[in-house]
């Protein structure tokens, strides 16, 4: 057992220490950021922050992955929260703990390959632009104090690595909150702090079921935000997990995350918090600096709980315009700014799946939405390729009476009309002899396509030969599984 | 192709391993493949505490630690290199062995091994990892090799001698029956007296299982001598090997149940530990 520890817990123990240290001390702002944007006390979103961090440090499938409350889900519980209250919240929190479970049993966690990797820089970028449109009620209507200090606090955080010396041993948004807080404090400023947000926590997570009644009611009404919330939690932290995996050169366990990701919601529900899910941002905050494995998540929720306890005064008097710069700089990092530069590089499909993802998100405010249209249009565009990779050659011989028709490649709805134009079904020739040893059938589609251009040509007195339709039709069944053959490159050959 | 896989580590019983391993692979007539694995392979984790991502930071921290990743991997690789090619010369100057291939692998000594399962007859492993120097403890992934990887084990001490004769720890149990039948098969000992020895007392329900036992190896070609001994297992299994000077024993591992073992200790880390000559572990 004492193995098991240090070869998960304990291998990288010092800098595990110190960077969750540093994740914890950007949480702070960012779970209060996120517990106004769902229209709740700033405690929730802290007590929320430490459940997650803590239970998923044991229960998790990616160590040195940070999960805590998020901007993206969030967005999904403001008029849950609005229409029908905090109890509600808490009792979707933990339907949606269910619900991940579930899909971690269920192997769901595998169903990410169906998402493309533009509709994943799609979802990343609409996050990022989200989380800052989220601030700008904080920017309008405001005196230009505001304004002043979170430029500040931005060319704080940006500039501070610079100094030598302590530029890489302090956290920079940790400088810029104190420094903002004791500029705002000692010249007496009149600008909105953490304290006029709601409010903040003054005990340790106290355990309560939520007060809803248990029927069916309740039930109609939670049940789609917990399935929004699931998806979006488990693609974020699918997503997260891959980019922890590229980084970390580890590999991770997809279902048990999915798993642990339900069994933390559940917790975060049972003691007053939202649902959350991983953090893009923080993860790769925490590789940075140095954390590794699951001691830096724990130690990240545990300071987090520390600090807020024993700092609760301190934190009333943060000014708000230090919090909008620490998620300026959130959202700053998290939109790839590579995908932008790609533009260019990119075929024009994989530029309009990743724009009408991030337009869809932006106009709807729901992720989830948004990956479901960027999925269903990637795999239209992909059928729309394949459907591409057909062409049927045609010779004629025996004195001009026999018409030969080779068919090579990708026979399937998208392709099956080409397929049908291909034929010349005109010619009056006696006989017509269609190879499709070099075809492949995907579905019905082709099969019924090639039953019309059958009968259409014994209509007008043809002898139809068909040859190698055996094969041509073994791609149909579904589970034909020739990639473990023998002869599997014979069959699956390109053309 | 089964082969006889020797792991070598650059620790200082390897020139033991690389013998035993040529030996091994001349009594089998089994290609002879010499495995490396590099398991510290990411660099140390940076130290940069600014806390913020900008533009770009996903991209650029990948390709940093890339590139630290890279520098740190060319030097492991490189150093395998060496040791492979020093334990290549060994064999073929010391032996008649003459199909060796070299092989290096990332990752856990385990995973590295289970990977290789499926083509490898025999392994041949140290007692005494790198990390030793020529201390009594035994290998610190050791047992968890012997655990889970379930193919035939030499274990060789800091030296090696071709034996000349072979001892079989046998209790009667269907593991151990199982052991006899596969010596009896083997031409790893062909031509030498094999010695079937029992801990326990001399009961006719022994006697019995020690007959059969004799019987299997010398329908095998063998020349078998049995006994029967009283004492704890380790000390009196090493005591009639000093007696009659054997060179190598044979065992099987891990039989009893973890809880004991947890309580007790296990009768497998002892016999290795305490062991001066090369231990063949069967499953």
């Amino acid at each position: 057992m004492f193995k098991y520890l240090k070869e998960h817990w304990f291998f990288n123990t010092k800098n595990d220490l110190l960077s969750g240290i540093v994740v914890a001390l950007a949480l702070i702002p960012e779970a209060i950021a996120f517990s106004i944007i769902a229209g709740v006390d700033p405690k929730v979103g802290l007590y929320a922050s430490f459940c997650i961090a803590v239970i998923i440090a044991f229960v998790g499938g990616r160590p040195g992955m940070i999960s805590a409350a998020t901007g993206a889900m969030a967005l999904l519980m403001v008029t849950l929260v609005k229409e029908h209250g905090l109890e509600y919240l808490l009792a979707a929190t933990l339907l949606t703990g269910v619900l991940q479970i579930v899909a971690g049993y269920l192997k769901l966690g595998e169903l990410m390959r169906f998402v493309s990797r533009s509709v994943v820089t799609g979802f990343v970028n609409a996050l990022a632009i989200l989380i800052f449109m989220a601030q700008l009620p904080e920017l309008t209507d405001v005196t230009w104090h505001v304004y002043a200090m979170t430029a500040a606090g931005l060319a704080i955080i940006y500039g501070f690595p610079y100094l030598p010396v302590i530029g890489k041993a302090i956290p920079s948004p940790l400088v810029c909150i104190v420094t903002l807080t004791i500029v705002a404090v000692a010249l007496g400023l009149d600008i909105r702090t953490v304290g006029d947000m709601g409010q903040l926590p003054d005990t340790l997570p106290v355990f309560l079921w939520p007060d809803v009644p248990l029927t069916l009611e309740t039930l109609r009404i939670i049940l789609p935000y917990s399935i929004g919330l699931t998806v979006v939690g488990l693609l974020e932290s699918m997503m997260t997990a891959t980019i922890v995996d590229d980084l970390t050169d580890t590999s991770s366990d997809r279902n048990k995350e999915c798993r642990g990701q339900g069994i933390a919601n559940i917790g975060a529900g049972l003691f007053g918090g939202m649902a959350g899910c991983a953090m893009i941002g923080q993860s790769i905050i925490n590789v940075k600096s140095g954390g590794r494995g699951r001691l830096s998540t724990l130690t990240a929720g545990v300071f987090l709980l520390i600090m807020i306890l024993v700092l609760d005064e301190w934190l009333k008097i943060i000014p708000m315009a230090a919090l909008v710069a620490v998620m300026i700089m959130v959202s700053i990092g998290t939109f790839s700014w590579g995908s932008i530069r790609d533009l260019k590089k990119h075929p024009l499909s994989t530029n309009i799946v990743m724009v009408t993802t991030v337009a869809i998100v932006v106009a709807t405010h729901n992720l989830a939405i948004g990956v479901a249209v960027g999925v269903l249009l990637a795999a239209l565009f992909f059928a729309n390729k394949v459907g591409h990779y057909m062409h049927v050659r045609s010779s004629i011989d025996n004195d001009g009476k026999t018409r030969r028709y080779d068919v090579i490649g990708q026979v399937f709805f998208s392709s099956s009309e080409k397929f049908i134009a291909s034929f010349d079904l005109k010619e009056a020739v006696d006989k017509v002899i269609i190879d499709l040893s070099h075809a492949h059938f995907w579905d019905i589609t082709a099969v019924n396509a090639l039953d019309r251009v059958v009968i259409k040509f014994r209509r007008e007195g043809a002898e139809v030969e068909v040859i190698g339709l055996n094969e041509a039709s073994a791609t149909i069944v579904d589970r034909f599984g020739v990639h473990d053959k023998a002869d599997a490159e014979d069959i699956l050959s390109g053309h | 192709m089964s082969n006889v896989i020797a792991c070598i580590d650059g620790s200082s019983a390897m020139s033991a391993v690389v013998e035993s391993a040529a030996w091994a692979s001349a009594q089998l007539t089994a290609p002879l493949t010499l495995l490396h694995v590099i398991e510290e392979g990411h660099a140390a984790a940076r130290q940069d505490m600014t806390g913020h991502i900008g533009l770009g930071s996903r991209e650029r921290l990948l390709e940093e630690l890339a590139e630290l990743d890279a520098q740190k991997g060319k030097l492991l690789l490189e150093h395998g290199h060496q040791l492979l090619d020093e334990a290549k010369r060994q064999v073929l100057a010391n032996s008649k062995v003459t199909d060796v291939a070299m092989r290096q692998r990332h990752g856990a000594l385990v995973e590295s091994l289970l990977a290789l399962a499926a083509e490898t007859r025999l392994l041949v492993m140290g007692v005494h990892g790198e990390d030793h120097g020529a201390g009594s403890h035994i290998g610190s992934q050791l047992e968890t090799v012997l655990r889970r990887v379930h193919k035939p084990i030499l274990l060789t001490p800091d030296k090696f001698t071709a034996p000349n004769s072979v001892m079989l720890a046998y209790d009667g149990s269907a593991s151990t029956k199982k052991a006899i039948e596969l010596l009896a098969k083997s031409p790893l000992f062909a031509g030498m007296p094999v010695h079937v020895v029992m801990v326990g007392a001399d009961s006719d329900t022994n006697n019995a299982a020690l007959d059969w036992a004799r019987e299997a190896l010398q329908q095998g070609g063998h020349q078998v001598e049995t006994a029967i001994v009283a004492g704890d297992v380790e000390p009196a299994l090493h005591q009639y090997q000093d007696q009659h000077q054997i060179g190598m024993m044979v065992m099987g591992a891990y039989g009893h149940s973890k809880i004991r073992q947890f309580l007790v200790g296990s009768t497998t880390t002892a016999m290795i530990e305490a062991s001066k000559t090369p231990l063949l572990i069967l499953r």
